[in-house]
């Protein structure tokens, strides 16, 4: 009966996890399915407090368990921390947070895997030992791959790829000792081989994220959440616990279908993205930029140029959040709006630090759901347009993405605001975007430059426009 | 009857395909709070590092399990919280 029932309610949370990506696949049942999800992950934790699991699996357990103090102790731990953490949270900040939460979570499924593996010695059969080596490789590479995502993001360390000489024969060296080294600890077990292959993984880890440009980080993100999800199911495999297997198998197939999803939204061949370690090479820097002549512009110009204007399309970039004016850009638009002038946003995929990122953003403004189109809806309506207003985005207009193979973003399906007649762009200064590659548009005749801080430069043209 | 060893590999094989299945066609506007929320289900290793800590025959063990603890509630329960953030924005601007 206990044996049952105990099943059952993991088959459950099983069940909570399915509907919890169904849910999170439409936007209209979205939030249901992450409280769904939350629900299923509950359940299963505070099941292992109140069943022991069966006789004859590996995740049979005492009840009490043994050190409950502790455990809770733990639990309360990574309560005090994440908890704070997800409510504080800026929204400009969320793709450095999912990346943390997801080396986290790799890390610990290493960790479970290397406690098992432990305690199991040579008890172990050749199917958990092999099971225990993935769970360490994949889980370490994805803690300390994250860690790196996360440094690039923050910008603590520079967002263009790091490339150095030598760099490919590293790799390929490192991989071919991670290989080397879970050969050994299948073949001979023992504690010392399993503290290589994880310093070795831990280290693959970080040298196969440098080379990655900050453009394509949210993909690599999105593809260490896939893997630590197939670690999480190899841990479950080793314990023998279903929910476990569900659940990271889930998450692994989703997560692949996801980072697909986005590497075409970002026109990237996914291969190209993963192994650039292995074909990048360094980039001369472009030096003669300073030099060249640009049109700048004062808010009433702009002020004046969108008064006259019957079509204005905006092109939010991360910029306009870092600066905090999602609520200027909406009052800016609503006036224009009031003097009968058609307004659009065009939302780039990747506007923003990761795919759908800028929607989350400008949802925080309150910014009405119809004006945002996407990239197809808005691209042919720019001939249409008198005025494209780029506030704080670059990458996402630059049409060295379709002009001039080799660049990092080649091939990237851009907005193509050189098609309206009058092209602005709000930028504190010349500073290329976050992908490091200079945007030629801005050397257009027809653009206008309007060098400050978004928001001051934003509030001057709305003044300047009511004033009209 | 299949082995225990053949059921959990046949669980595996299913799972994938349901993985695939659930979210073949999501719009790109969903892919942030898709991607915190899938990470936030694999926060369930939770579950394991539980178990492993009762597991524990000596300090090491146990050390290392509390600290799999900590780092499992974290990611579990940070990014079910970090999703519904979100999430509650993307129904306000419904209205």
């Amino acid at each position: 009966m206990n044996r049952n029932l105990y099943d059952l309610i993991g088959l459950a949370a099983a069940v909570c996890f399915i509907l919890a990506l169904k849910g999170l696949s439409h936007p209209k049942t979205a939030r249901r399915g992450n409280l769904i999800g939350a629900f299923g992950a509950t359940v299963a934790t505070l099941l292992v407090f109140f069943f022991t699991g069966n006789k004859d699996d590996k995740n049979y357990h005492a009840l009490p368990l043994h050190h409950l103090p502790l455990i809770i102790g733990a639990v309360v731990l990574g309560l005090a921390v994440g908890v704070p953490a997800a409510r504080k949270v800026q929204m400009t900040q969320m793709p450095q947070l999912v990346a943390l939460f997801n080396g986290v979570g790799g890390g610990a499924a290493a960790l479970v895997a290397i406690v098992e593996y432990l305690k199991l010695g040579n008890e172990a059969t050749s199917a958990e030992v092999i099971a225990t080596v993935f769970t360490v490789i994949v889980g370490s590479v994805s803690f300390s791959g994250s860690c790196i995502t996360f440094a690039k993001l923050q910008e603590l360390m520079t967002t263009r790829p790091v490339v150095f000489p030598g760099g490919r024969f590293l790799i390929a060296a490192n991989l071919a000792g991670v290989f080397a080294a879970g050969a050994w600890v299948v073949n001979s077990g023992g504690n010392t081989s399993l503290a290589v292959l994880g310093g070795l993984s831990l280290l693959f880890g970080v040298l196969f994220v440098l080379p990655v440009g900050g453009a394509d980080v949210p993909i690599v993100i999105s593809l260490l959440n896939a893997f630590t999800g197939l670690t999480v199911a190899a841990s479950g495999y080793v314990l023998q616990t279903t929910l476990l297997i569900v659940a990271g198998t889930l998450v692994g197939a989703s997560g692949t279908i996801l980072t697909r999803l986005m590497a075409e939204a970002m026109g990237r061949s996914l291969f190209k993205t993963l192994f650039g370690a292995f074909t990048a090479k360094p980039q001369a820097a472009t030096g003669e930029a300073e030099a060249r002549p640009v049109k700048s512009g004062s808010p009433e110009d702009v002020a004046i140029l969108l008064n006259y204007a019957r079509r204005v399309v905006i092109v939010p970039g991360f910029g306009l959040a870092v600066a905090q004016a999602q609520h200027t850009v909406r009052e800016l638009a609503d006036v224009l709006a009031s003097k009968g002038i058609d307004v659009a946003y065009g939302i780039h995929a990747v506007a923003g630090r990761m795919p759908g990122h800028m929607n989350v953003l400008l949802a925080e403004a309150n910014v009405p759901y119809e004006q945002l189109a996407e990239m197809d809806e808005v691209n042919p309506t720019f001939s249409q347009t008198d005025v494209a207003l780029v506030i704080g985005a670059n990458d996402v207009v630059n049409p060295a993405a379709k002009n001039s193979p080799g660049c990092p973003i080649y091939g990237m399906p851009i907005l193509e605001v050189a098609d309206a007649a009058n092209v602005v762009f709000l930028k504190r200064s010349m500073r290329p975007g976050f992908a490091g590659i200079e945007n030629e548009l801005l050397y257009d005749p027809k653009t206008t430059l309007l060098f400050g801080d978004a928001k001051d430069t934003l509030t001057k043209v709305v003044s300047a426009l009511k004033n009209l | 009857m299949m082995s225990n060893g053949m059921a959990l590999l046949a669980i595996f094989t299913l799972a994938i395909f349901v993985g695939f299945e659930v979210v073949s066609k999501v719009s790109s506007t969903l892919h942030t709070p898709l991607m915190s929320g899938a990470n936030a289900i694999h926060g369930v290793i939770l579950v394991g590092a539980i178990i492993v800590a009762d597991h524990s025959s000596n300090n090491l063990e146990l050390w290392l399990a509390l600290v799999a603890i900590v780092l499992a509630t974290i990611n579990m329960v940070g990014g079910f919280v970090v999703t519904d953030r979100m999430l509650e924005m993307f129904k306000a601007k419904k209205k």
